[in-house]
């Protein structure tokens, strides 16, 4: 399977890099990055689904939200993500996002080994060249 | 980037370009070639071309790179002339320290640490996926909102007398909970009394060393051995939500045009909006405030079940290090009142200053810097010096060094956990990989943070703390 994210250094806090044929698929592997800086986003069970809509003036305010939305789950139903389905970006004067996030509530089995804080837009990047696929990138504080 | 060094530990880069002050960095050569690695320098500068800044873009000991603003960034603003900015207070809004004494020595609890840490463990709920045991109403969540840590108090979580021994008496008076967003409520109402994760933790620590017996008989320590509890946390996923909330408000509203950064997004103090993000900030400062009050409750709970009585474990103080108050300050031989931010800085006022309770008032405000985990913490005192020289301001911490990957790469949770054992520390942690994320190799040294700001005045020496016991979220 070609590269999802790949997680980068940053001095302080999180940093990745994900990729995608479409921005689409390049916003679901963002928040796989995400998750993946929390807990193992592969071993949970798609037991529980949450429908999501974000709107955003920029893609890059749409970004922001989209990943934060993980983080308002996970404090609010204590919902860990483990994949991202249905992922649709409805361009206008502002941008939404529709997906369905799927994954499970957390127990105590699962073990989790960092805390985003939150996203930021420091060193954020959301690019695509005519020959290749959609790069994102995002600086999360940790 | 030009560096002109003032003294050994004082260096200056002057101003160009579109910055309005110079841009001034408290730090040992050491320290001063490990921040150029990163971002640091670039966001001080920037920082220093915001409107309104008074004399200088500050950078603490343990600086580094930042969002916006740098950690260990200080920058005081005209409250008619200048802006507010969420990423010149940080996403943890109020995180900070408090520190409590004992009557108690280390060989007192030796054979009872490993007891007092499984208790606390149990009593105050940490890691990512923890909830609160309190269930809270949004009305009631509110009313924490505007009364901090004095509400705690009112429903029997600490001692009155923690108020006055804590920073701003424990509440900012200027909170409106009225504009906080439902989402950050909705975040906050299960994690009222939670540690969380990540770097923040709860460390049962002995005096280690005296520097000052006349501070620290002040501050309540009596002597090498005594044990000391330490809680470093801030305002969870509230103030996270806040701080964003108004980041996404002023980027819409105000725009980023302009800006070097998308995160030095500001608005004017004097406007609506700066205004309201003032007031919500100050909601979720009194947050972090009501939820360190309630963590110290259960702390002295679990000495009393565990050792039979908590007396004399009075709060020496609780410290924000993440938070911008409007202050009065001297500049150019005149008073003025001055929104002053701190980003992973720690106020450090000195003697004489209203703000420093009664029985400090004499040596100066109690400083609390955290280590990282397993080495060394400080009690500095405040000086009149800081005042002059960073608008009352010094270091939050031993500041990151390595990045959380390279971490992992180097350390294993379970080995560090074995030789936090040989000497003598107990940990208790959430989990193993975070305990290797947060191993103190990955961190500045604190003891060259503190010893700049002891040399430099921005704060003084007055004891060295190190742990027993460590309980990591």
């Amino acid at each position: 399977m070609t590269e999802r994210y790949r997680i980068l250094d940053h001095p302080a806090d999180g940093k990745f890099r994900a990729f995608g044929e479409t921005v689409e698929e390049a916003f679901g592997n963002a928040a796989l990055a995400m998750a993946s800086l929390m807990w193992d986003w592969e071993k949970i069970p798609s037991r529980l689904e949450y429908p999501i809509e974000i709107r955003g003036r920029d893609l890059k305010q749409l970004l922001y939200k989209f990943l934060e939305e993980i983080l308002y789950l996970l404090d609010t139903k204590r919902f860990l993500l483990g994949s991202v389905d249905d992922l649709t970006i409805e361009p206008g004067e502002e941008f939404v996002l529709r997906a369905v996030f799927r994954g499970d509530a957390y127990a105590d089995r699962i073990e989790i080994f960092g805390d985003v804080k939150a996203v930021t837009y420091n060193e954020m990047q959301l690019e695509s060249c005519a020959c290749g696929p959609w790069v994102i990138q995002v600086v999360v504080d940790m | 980037m030009d560096f002109v060094r003032i003294d050994d530990d004082t260096w200056e880069i002057p101003r160009d370009g579109a910055m309005r002050v110079p841009v001034r960095i408290y730090a040992s050569a050491r320290l001063l070639d490990l921040a150029k690695r990163d971002q640091t320098f670039t966001q001080a500068r920037n920082v220093a071309c915001l409107p309104g800044i008074q004399l200088k873009s500050y950078v603490m000991p343990d600086g580094h790179q930042g969002y916006g603003f740098p950690i260990g960034g200080v920058a005081a603003f005209d409250p008619d002339e200048g802006v507010i900015s969420p990423g010149g207070v940080g996403y943890d809004i109020n995180c900070g320290v408090r520190l409590l004494r004992t009557d108690f020595t280390a060989v007192d609890v030796w054979s009872r640490r490993k007891e007092l840490l499984d208790e606390i463990f149990k009593e105050v709920p940490a890691g990512l996926g923890k909830d609160g045991a309190t269930k809270l109403s949004l009305g009631v969540l509110k009313d924490a909102l505007s009364r901090g840590a004095e509400w705690a108090v009112a429903q029997g979580y600490g001692w009155t007398e923690d108020l006055d021994r804590t920073e701003e008496g424990g509440r900012m008076k200027e909170a409106d909970a009225s504009r906080i967003s439902t989402r950050a409520l909705e975040r906050g109402l299960p994690q009222l009394g939670t540690l969380g994760s990540g770097n923040h933790f709860l460390e049962i620590q002995k005096v280690e060393r005296i520097f000052d017996p006349v501070a620290a008989r002040a501050f309540g320590l009596e002597g090498e051995g005594q044990v000391l509890v330490m809680i470093h946390c801030g305002s969870r996923g509230l103030g996270h939500q806040v701080a964003s909330d108004y980041i996404q408000a002023m980027e819409n509203l105000i725009g980023v045009v302009g800006l070097p950064d998308r995160e030095l997004v500001c608005a004017p103090i004097s406007s609506p909006l700066g205004r309201e993000y003032y007031r919500s900030m100050a909601a979720a400062v009194n947050f972090a405030f009501a939820n360190r009050q309630m963590i110290a409750h259960g702390v002295r709970a679990v000495f009393k079940r565990v050792l039979g009585t908590d007396r004399g474990m009075r709060q020496i103080y609780d410290v924000c290090h993440n938070v911008a108050k409007i202050e009065a300050h001297v500049v150019d031989g005149r008073e003025r009142r001055l929104c002053v931010h701190r980003k992973g800085a720690t106020r450090s006022f000195g003697p004489g200053r209203t703000e420093v309770p009664d029985a400090y008032r004499k040596v100066g405000q109690p400083v609390i810097i955290p280590g990282s985990m397993g080495t060394a913490s400080y009690l500095l005192a405040g000086t009149a010096e800081a005042e002059d020289l960073s608008f009352g301001s010094t270091a939050h911490g031993a500041g990151r060094l390595l990045s959380r990957q390279e971490s992992l790469r180097r350390f294993r949770g379970e080995k560090i956990r074995e030789d936090l054992g040989r000497r003598g520390i107990e940990l208790r942690a959430t989990s193993l990989r975070g305990v290797a994320e947060e191993s103190s190799a990955s961190y500045k040294d604190v003891d060259e943070v503190v010893g700049v700001s002891d040399r430099v005045g921005l704060g003084r020496l007055v004891a060295r703390l190190l742990p027993i016991g460590v309980l990591k979220g």
